[in-house]
C-alpha cells in the first residue's frame, strides 16, 4: 500500500470513525437521560 | 604502584572524558525542563521528573539504560508493557466528573472536531517521509494526551518516544499560549461574545453510572485495539460514580496515580540520550507535534462555528478549543477568553462539557486509528 492511499484510509476512516462513534456515545447518552430522568430518581431517593 | 594509582585515578574522570558535547547539550534541555517545571509551573509532576531522567540518562559510563541499569528496569516493566500510561488513565477517569458532557451530550461532537489534528498531521508526517507507524505515532501527539501518546509510541515508534511525549507534555502546558491566538483569528467579536445560558442539572447518578460502562462496552467493539485504553479510564470512573470503592477511588486518583507519574516522568527522561534525540527529525517531531494541537484547536473552533449557526446562535464557538484532551487547562483558557469580551459570560461549565468529550475523544481516536491499523493488517 502507497502513502498516499494510507493517510487518506487513515484520515476518512480514521476520523470518520472517530466522529461516528462519539456520535452514537453522544445519541445512546442522551436516550439514556430520557430514561433516567433526574428528577424522577431524585424523588424516589426522597421517598425512600 | 604508580600505575595502579594512575588507573585508579583514571577512573574518577573517565566520566569527564567521555562526556560528549550531545550529552552536555541534552543536560542543558534537562535542565531547561526543571526550570520549566518549577520555576514556571509548567506540568511539574511531569517536567520535573522528565527532566531529571534527562540528566541522569545522559551522564557517561552510568549505564542507566543498559540492560539491568535501573532506568532500563523501570523503562522495560512500564513503558514497554504499556503498563504505565494504563494505569495513569486508571487515575485519571477516577478524577474525571463527566458530568458537563452529560449535560449536553452534543459536547461529544467538540471532542470530536478537536481530534482531527492527530489524522491531519499523521497526513503531514507521511508527506514528510516518515514511515506509516511513525506517523501515526507523531499524528497522535495531536491528541493532546500525554499517556495516549505514550502508549502508542512505545508500541510502535519507540525511537520516537522521547519527542512524542516531550512534545506532547509541553505542548499540553502551553495550551494558554497556544489556543486563544487562534481562537481569536477564527472568530468574530459578535461570537466571542454569545452568552450561553447556565445548565440546569439534568444527569442522574444511574445516568452516571451507566455512563462508563456504555462508553467501555460500545467502544470496545468499534476499536476492540484501543480497549484497554478506553477500559482503564472508564474502570477508573466507575469507581468514581459508584461510591462503592472509595479506598480504590482515592488510591487511583492519589498514590497510584503519583507513583506511576514519578516512574512514567522518569522513564520518558531515560529515552532522550542525546546520541538519540539530538538528529533532525526530533525538530521536525516537535514541530509536527505543535502544528497538531493548532489544527486541533482550529478545527474544534470551526465546528463550534457550525453549532453557533445551526442553534442560531446559542453556542459560543470558542468552546470548541476545548475539545481537546488538555482537561481542564483548555475549558480555563475558553472561560478566560470568552470573559476578555463579554465579563458576565460564564463559559466554563459548557467549555469542561467540551474539554470532557475532548478526553473520551482522544482515547477514542486513538483506539480507532488502532483498529483501522490492525483492519489494514498494518500491526
Amino acid at each position: 500500500m502507497d502513502k498516499f492511499t494510507f493517510g487518506m484510509t487513515m484520515l476518512v476512516v480514521g476520523m470518520g470513525g472517530t466522529l461516528l462513534t462519539l456520535g452514537v456515545m453522544s445519541a445512546i447518552m442522551t436516550v439514556l437521560k430520557k430514561v433516567f430522568p433526574y428528577k424522577a430518581e431524585s424523588n424516589s431517593e426522597n421517598k425512600s | 604502584m604508580l600505575d595502579v594509582f594512575a588507573s585508579g585515578f583514571s577512573g574518577l574522570i573517565a566520566g569527564f572524558l567521555h562526556l560528549s558535547m550531545p550529552n552536555i547539550i541534552m543536560i542543558v534541555i534537562g535542565g531547561i525542563l526543571l526550570f520549566l517545571g518549577i520555576k514556571k509551573d509548567f506540568e511539574p509532576l511531569l517536567l520535573v521528573p522528565i527532566g531529571f531522567g534527562c540528566i541522569l540518562v545522559n551522564i557517561p559510563l552510568a549505564d542507566l539504560m543498559e540492560p539491568g541499569g535501573f532506568l532500563r528496569t523501570i523503562y522495560e516493566a512500564g513503558i514497554m508493557t504499556e503498563l504505565f500510561p494504563l494505569l495513569i488513565f486508571v487515575g485519571i477517569g477516577a478524577m474525571t466528573d463527566f458530568e458537563p458532557v452529560l449535560e449536553n451530550p452534543i459536547t461529544f461532537l467538540l471532542g470530536a472536531a478537536g481530534q482531527f489534528g492527530i489524522f491531519l498531521t499523521l497526513a503531514l508526517a507521511l508527506a514528510l517521509g516518515f514511515k506509516e507507524l511513525e506517523a501515526v505515532s507523531i499524528g497522535i501527539i495531536g491528541a493532546c494526551d500525554g499517556p495516549t501518546a505514550i502508549y502508542v509510541t512505545s508500541q510502535y515508534a519507540p525511537h520516537l518516544l522521547g519527542a512524542v511525549s516531550v512534545a506532547a507534555y509541553s505542548y499540553m502546558s502551553l495550551v494558554p499560549l497556544i489556543q486563544p491566538p487562534i481562537m481569536r483569528a477564527l472568530t468574530t467579536e459578535k461570537e466571542r461574545t454569545t452568552v450561553m445560558k447556565a445548565h440546569k442539572k439534568t444527569v442522574s447518578p444511574t445516568t452516571k453510572l451507566l455512563f462508563p460502562l456504555v462508553i467501555t462496552i460500545l467502544g470496545g467493539l468499534i476499536a476492540p485495539k484501543g480497549l484497554p485504553l478506553l477500559g482503564t479510564i472508564m474502570l477508573g470512573n466507575l469507581m468514581r460514580e459508584s461510591g462503592a470503592v472509595e479506598r480504590l477511588t482515592k488510591a487511583s486518583q492519589n498514590e497510584i496515580a503519583n507513583v506511576v507519574t514519578l516512574l512514567l516522568g522518569i522513564s520518558i527522561g531515560a529515552t532522550m540520550d542525546g546520541r538519540v534525540f539530538l538528529q533532525p527529525q526530533t525538530l521536525i517531531v516537535l514541530c509536527l507535534g505543535f502544528i497538531a494541537i493548532c489544527l486541533d484547536t482550529a478545527c474544534g473552533v470551526f465546528l463550534g462555528k457550525v453549532l453557533y449557526v445551526f442553534t442560531g446562535g446559542k453556542v459560543n464557538p470558542l468552546i470548541g478549543a476545548a475539545g481537546i484532551s488538555a482537561f481542564p487547562m483548555s475549558a480555563r483558557v475558553v472561560m478566560r477568553e470568552g470573559q476578555k469580551y463579554n465579563k458576565k459570560n460564564y463559559l466554563l461549565m459548557h467549555a469542561m462539557g467540551a474539554n470532557a468529550g475532548g478526553q473520551i475523544g482522544s482515547v477514542i481516536a486513538a483506539a480507532v486509528m488502532l483498529s483501522v491499523l490492525k483492519g489494514m493488517g498494518i500491526i
